[in-house]
């Protein structure tokens, strides 16, 4: 896997140093190595803790939540602050709206990025160059400033307060991104791969269809996750547009927690873990391709 | 090119070239156009043209009359007037400038030490930090806004306490969101917080695609960790610093959900950055042309930004 240079370049410094101060050289790599793994470790824990603290809260019983001195670790374990987040008004639709929104603007968003990504990778026409600058720029588009005008054009045709207003607009979000990834991973397909299927008889079709597709399908998955934790964490455009609780996503239920119930650190805890949770697990799905996988959209081609 | 980032060509297989017309392309010239035609579709339709009818929404009075009749009325510039003449505005552009400053700041420094630091851990160690920098990256915003709000509670939050235990001073009951300075204290490590593990990640990788011999070569000729940081890994990885720094821009100034739900969805004008306040004219007090016109200059700030990203994009890319 990774075999770092600077194990190397530690090395040599170590050699360096050691000679120099006549210092056993095993002696000074050592505690060095130790120093660093020391420092990589506080700042695992540092970043951590906040993660660290929802979940234990969300575990603990109320009285120890709500106490000066905060104790470190839930006991005992309680799953109340689960049950009460759960039965919560709204919590429920708001799941369901949020799975909706985030699986109907993922087929969309398969479908034509992939067809889009085809079309600028395995084809010269005039004005791909234009296209594909334009994808990396449109990237950059901050969508809180489009929330008035998008606003007004749904409030128009009376598509406020409705779910295909929302779908539409993170369609519009996670597609550039989406085929200037895919764009990446089929361009990387060398055709010469579908001709030698061609030459053995299969249609042109069918070559792109099973030499092609299943060599660009890990890229689908990684644009198709990368997507849905885009469009499940996304909050503002949602709470501008939706403004009936029930119509409302899961993100928006969890902004207005503290503001509609007070601060009931608890269930609002236990909803957060609950929210953060999906993400997560995509997000270790798509691990192996997160340090190439997404500066892609923006570092390679 | 100094960073090994492997670009695929820009330019489409030999195979299907412009100087080598096949069949498809001679059957139909018209079939690229078909495959992107719904995304252009989607794109022009949600993204660019939203973005001109914004434009157009700032040159008019919107209010609540015109919201109801879906028809504004002219004004021409009077919208960009009143916020060049408002105090307010000012107060919170320039606050905005500085707080996405110190923002990107931090996260770039921070990020470098913690890339700097993987490269030297052992192995078991640099997976544990991975691993709390990916669940870190994985936080949604409003649960890691939830968790920060918790944690600086004035009343049992965790970090009064401990701030009192180490003996930094009086935290009981200090409430963190009196004090403005503070309370963008707090904004700024929830965004750095959440900023780090894509830039540290991403620095990461391109720490490891400098060729270990150079940094070697420069330390045989007598130069300290600092200088080799400076004068040959830095220069490597120019490139992608500046795109991480345009991303973190872009990403930074458009500031509004830290702020606002860490508030309450009631923030005081203390609180505003330039996206709430045109959040506010506009879904606020229902002035709509204001809000919009405020959203210009924040797009037309970040249009350098991103003029400057997509120049390096293309360039790293190699389309030009």
């Amino acid at each position: 896997m990774i075999v770092p240079r600077a194990a190397q370049g530690v090395k040599v410094a170590a050699a360096d140093a050691g000679a120099r101060a006549g210092i056993g050289v095993s002696m000074w790599q050592r505690s060095r190595q130790l120093v660093f793994d020391a420092v990589g470790l506080a700042v695992a824990a540092v970043m951590l803790f906040p993660i660290y603290w929802m979940i234990a809260t969300a575990f603990k019983p109320g009285r120890e939540i709500l106490t000066l001195t905060p104790t470190w670790f839930p006991s005992p374990i309680t799953l109340q602050n689960f049950q009460d987040a759960i039965t919560r008004p709204y919590f429920l639709e708001n799941v369901k709206n949020s799975l909706i929104v985030v699986g109907v603007m993922l087929v969309l968003a398969l479908v034509i990025g992939f067809l889009a990504a085809v079309g600028a990778a395995r084809f010269g026409f005039r004005g791909r160059t234009a296209y594909l600058v334009m994808i990396i720029a449109v990237q950059m588009v901050p969508l809180n400033a489009l929330i008035i005008p998008l606003y007004l054009t749904l409030d128009g045709i009376g598509q406020v307060d409705a779910l295909p207003g929302v779908i539409a607009v993170y369609l519009a979000a996670v597609l550039p991104f989406m085929i200037w990834t895919l764009r990446g991973f089929v361009a990387n397909i060398p055709v010469e791969l579908e001709e030698s299927a061609m030459i053995d008889g299969s249609s042109r079709f069918g070559a792109f269809w099973r030499i092609t597709f299943p060599l660009v399908a890990p890229g689908l998955v990684a644009t198709a996750i990368f997507s849905c934790i885009q469009a499940w964490n996304e909050y503002i455009i949602a709470y501008v547009l939706l403004s009936s609780p029930s119509n409302q996503t899961l993100t928006v239920w969890l902004a207005s927690f503290t503001t509609n119930h007070g601060p009931e650190w608890g269930p609002l805890m236990a909803g957060a873990t609950i929210t953060g949770l999906p993400v997560v697990a995509f997000f270790l799905l798509l691990q192996r391709y997160l340090v190439g996988g997404l500066t892609a959209g923006s570092v390679k081609g | 090119m100094g960073l090994a980032i492997s670009a695929p060509d820009l330019e489409p297989s030999p195979f299907l070239s412009d100087d080598a017309p096949t069949r498809v392309q001679q059957r139909s010239k018209l079939f690229p156009y078909a495959l992107i035609a719904s995304s252009l579709a989607v794109i022009g339709g949600i993204l660019a043209f939203p973005l001109g009818w914004l434009v157009w929404i700032s040159f008019q009075h919107y209010g609540l009359k015109e919201l109801i009749a879906h028809q504004g009325r002219w004004v021409g510039l009077d919208n960009y007037r009143t916020i060049l003449l408002d105090p307010l505005f000012h107060q919170v552009l320039i606050r905005t400038l500085l707080f996405t400053f110190a923002c990107v700041a931090l996260t770039l420094v921070l990020s470098t030490l913690i890339a700097q630091l993987l490269l030297r851990v052992r192995r078991l160690v640099r997976v544990a930090l991975m691993s709390a920098l990916v669940f870190v990256w994985a936080t949604p915003v409003i649960v890691s806004v939830d968790i920060w709000q918790w944690m600086f509670d004035y009343e049992f939050g965790v970090i009064n306490y401990l701030l009192t235990q180490l003996h930094l001073g009086n935290f009981i009951h200090h409430n963190w969101f009196d004090n403005p300075i503070q309370g963008w204290g707090v904004v700024l490590v929830i965004v750095v917080w959440g900023a780090i593990p894509f830039v540290a990640i991403t620095l990461f990788a391109g720490l490891l695609q400098v060729p270990g011999d150079i940094v070697d070569a420069a330390q045989v000729d007598g130069a300290g960790p600092w200088q080799r940081f400076w004068y040959v890994t830095a220069p490597m990885l120019r490139p992608l610093f500046l795109i991480v720094i345009c991303l973190s821009t872009i990403w930074d100034f458009g500031v509004f959900t830290q702020p606002y739900v860490l508030l309450n969805e009631r923030p005081s004008a203390d609180y505003f950055t330039i996206a709430l306040y045109s959040y506010r004219e506009s879904f606020g007090v229902t002035q709509y042309g204001q809000g919009a016109a405020i959203a210009v200059v924040m797009v037309i700030v970040l249009v350098f930004v991103t003029l400057f990203y997509v120049r390096e994009t293309v360039k790293v890319a190699e389309i030009a």
